[in-house]
């Protein structure tokens, strides 16, 4: 929409990683791995199962401390020593279990940890009104708020994680899996939602296995492997195969270096035009 | 399109808009919601009060004493120092832990009560203090065991158990019994204090408009909000059961030369109400019962789970020294069977009898006033009709196992009909 209007807050870094380790007993579930979002930036981080997608969200989202590296917000060193650190600092995550709280109506999990208070009393009706706000935003299709989160269903219950991140007004979204549970509609929301949160100025980082979403709404794509950075693309630049190939470690090895030597010397041309960006 | 669409869901409040809610209206609508939550598993307190209901019209029938005015005022007094411990108890489970030594360290803090008092001519003010504070103390040791070290609770707590009862012979020494003194104020306050006619009724008024205040209120506030208020005349209705049943509670145990409501049971009843407060309308109450809900997600949403463990085991023992102060002040002595295995499984079992889920998340503070007063109504209806102990712990038994088996199968039902 008015893409100009918040041109100003793009490109500045929000958040970056530099050399983060952590181990869990004898496996080391990440190494060295670095990465960075600017604000206004979708970040694609992408990977195969077991290679470190899920553990890194926990460490930039305070779950998990990281056994070494650095972690910068808005270009100062911080330390996120708990989930609270990192909802502090402006960083909410959607993970990919939800953590939501079966036995609590919408209303209470969507302001889980930061209830709004009148005095010493909590504001239900506040909360409920700025609950429809959010939910509205997202056209959610829940019927009741006054309802336990047990009688959602899995689209229902993302749309509530989703809608949960944004009531502390971040300024990095993670999302670990947004449209596994999702139906065909709501998947085109939640991607609907994503590129509204990147028109809004915020940056987001988006773990999927879906590469079409991924392609979709992603400016930059970066691929883990067992616990590495294995490439980074621009979202133009890249093709599926190629993401496939990075991904799957395909092209690890020197077979296939010597194919695409090849490939490259004999044909200049036809290779790399088929995934253009819809620019 | 979409303006077509607007139109309407705008002239509707923000929570009536989905087509798809079941709109309720009057009485019956009201009965079809309630009926629905039942078949849900949503029992809430219905089993316990079908329950007092029941064990009331049976000792009634065989001995019509068993609801006289009297009978009724040694039943309140009687149930409410186990009922305080119970309170605590309904806290920690609605974590989904337990806490089985309730009954030994409130025979200990008693033991350090009585004998700072008697032995070491204390004032009673600080007497009482260091026996809550010593209660205190051992919940946040426990908090430690459980956040730190990682002991379950059932261990820590059975640990507990033994460790403490042998805390309270250790403390007496050679003195086995210590009596209160005659003019002690805690024997008075919970003996021989009764509210006057003109405190019960004055603190009635004061419930009931509270009552009405805070809904109203609440109902500006959802209008302003813009979200369906509930109904005024639905709240004047129940506030008019609240003062009529409230009113003729304190008339009748007045009458026919009852000494009232005691000063202990009010006590007690004021403690149920601001635990129930606490747990519904504040952050904190919220966030024990996220923990108790679903740990992690607590946890993920910036919940500091180590401080909601600490506080509810803190509050548990506090509550324990507390019921067993009251206790010491009721039975006027503390002696080597204070607190021992009856207190503090009859205090489990009120608060599981009351309606609080052993699975954690579920319960209320009334669980434990309901709960207390079963066990009471028991107790005191077998000794009318000259039952003895073995059938009292048979039946109480017998009842604690019904009320657990409500709970799982309403539990069952609930996930099936998806209520959680």
């Amino acid at each position: 929409m008015t893409t100009s209007a918040t041109a100003p807050a793009r490109g500045k870094i929000v958040l970056s990683l530099a050399g983060v380790n952590k181990r869990f007993g004898a496996v080391q579930a990440l190494s060295d791995v670095h990465m960075e979002v600017a604000a206004g930036e979708v970040v694609a981080l992408v990977g195969d199962n077991g290679a470190g997608k899920s553990t890194l969200v926990k460490v930039i989202s305070g779950v998990y401390q990281p056994d070494d590296g650095e972690i910068f917000y808005d270009g100062k060193k911080v330390t996120v020593n708990g989930p609270s650190a990192a909802q502090d600092l402006g960083v909410a995550t959607v993970f990919q279990d939800l953590a939501l709280c079966d036995n609590l109506d919408v209303v209470a999990n969507l302001f889980l940890g930061q209830e709004r208070l009148l005095g010493p009393i909590i504001d239900e009706a506040g909360m409920e009104k700025e609950a429809w706000r959010l939910l509205r935003s997202l056209s959610a299709k829940i019927p009741s708020v006054r309802i336990p989160i047990a009688s959602l269903s899995g689209g229902q219950r993302q749309t509530v994680a989703i809608a949960r991140s944004l009531v502390g007004a971040p300024k990095v979204v993670m999302l670990d899996e947004p449209t596994a549970a999702l139906g065909v509609a709501q998947t085109a929301e939640v991607l609907n939602l994503i590129e509204r949160l990147r028109e809004s100025g915020l940056g987001v980082i988006l773990i999927s296995h879906n590469m079409a979403d991924v392609q979709a709404v992603a400016d930059r794509i970066v691929v883990m492997r067992l616990g590495r950075n294995a490439a980074e693309f621009r979202v133009e630049e890249a093709t599926t195969q190629q993401l496939v190939a990075a991904i799957t470690g395909a092209s690890d090895n020197v077979v296939a270096a010597r194919t695409a030597r090849s490939e490259a010397r004999s044909a200049e041309g036809p290779a790399g035009t088929e995934g253009d960006p819809d620019e | 399109m979409s303006e077509v669409k607007e139109t309407p869901t705008s002239a509707v409040a923000a929570d009536m808009a989905d087509e798809r809610l079941i709109l309720s209206k009057g009485p019956a609508g009201i009965a079809t919601m309630v009926w629905n939550r039942l078949k849900g598993g949503e029992l809430g307190t219905l089993p316990v009060i079908v329950g007092l209901v029941v064990i009331c019209a049976v000792f009634y029938a065989r001995e019509p004493t068993f609801l006289s005015s009297r009978s009724l005022v040694t039943l309140t007094q009687f149930a409410a120092p186990t009922g305080i411990i119970a309170l605590g108890i309904v806290l920690v489970l609605l974590l989904g832990e337990i806490d089985l030594s309730v009954g030994s360290v409130a025979g200990f803090t008693s033991a350090v009560m009585a004998v700072m008092v008697a032995n070491h001519g204390a004032s009673l003010l600080v007497a009482l203090l260091s026996a809550l504070g010593v209660g205190l103390l051992i919940g946040l040791v426990y908090a430690t065991l459980h956040q730190v070290v990682g002991v379950p609770s059932f261990v820590f707590s059975l640990a507990g158990l033994l460790a403490f009862q042998g805390a309270l012979l250790y403390t007496l020494g050679d003195q086995g019994t210590i009596t209160l003194p005659q003019d002690s104020g805690l024997r008075e306050f919970a003996r021989d204090k009764f509210l006057t006619d003109a405190q019960a009724y004055g603190l009635v008024a004061i419930a009931v408009a509270a009552y009405v205040v805070s809904n109203v209120v609440g109902i500006r506030r959802r209008q302003v909000a813009g979200l369906t208020p509930p109904s005024l005349v639905g709240v004047l209705v129940k506030a008019a059961a609240m003062a009529v049943g409230l009113g003729f509670f304190c008339y009748y145990l007045g009458a026919n030369d009852a000494r009232g409501v005691g000063y202990l049971f009010t006590f007690f009843v004021l403690l149920v109400v601001l635990m129930d407060l606490l747990l519904r309308k504040t952050k904190w109450g919220r966030h024990v019962t996220a923990v108790g809900g679903n740990e992690e997600a607590a946890r993920r949403s910036g919940i500091k789970v180590g401080l909601i463990y600490t506080s509810v085991f803190g509050l548990c023992s506090t509550f324990a020294a507390l019921g067993g102060l009251m206790l010491a002040g009721q039975l006027t002595t503390v002696s080597q069977s204070s607190g021992t295995t009856d207190t503090n499984l009859t205090a489990i079992a009120a608060a599981v009898i009351g309606g609080t889920s052993l699975f954690g998340g579920r319960g209320s503070a009334y669980a434990a006033l309901l709960g207390m007063l079963v066990l009471q109504a028991i107790t005191a209806g077998l000794n009318l009709i000259n039952v003895e102990s073995e059938v009292r712990f048979m039946v109480t038994g017998a009842v604690l196992l019904l009320a657990v088996a409500i709970d799982s199968v309403s539990r069952r039902l609930r996930s099936s009909s998806g209520r959680g």
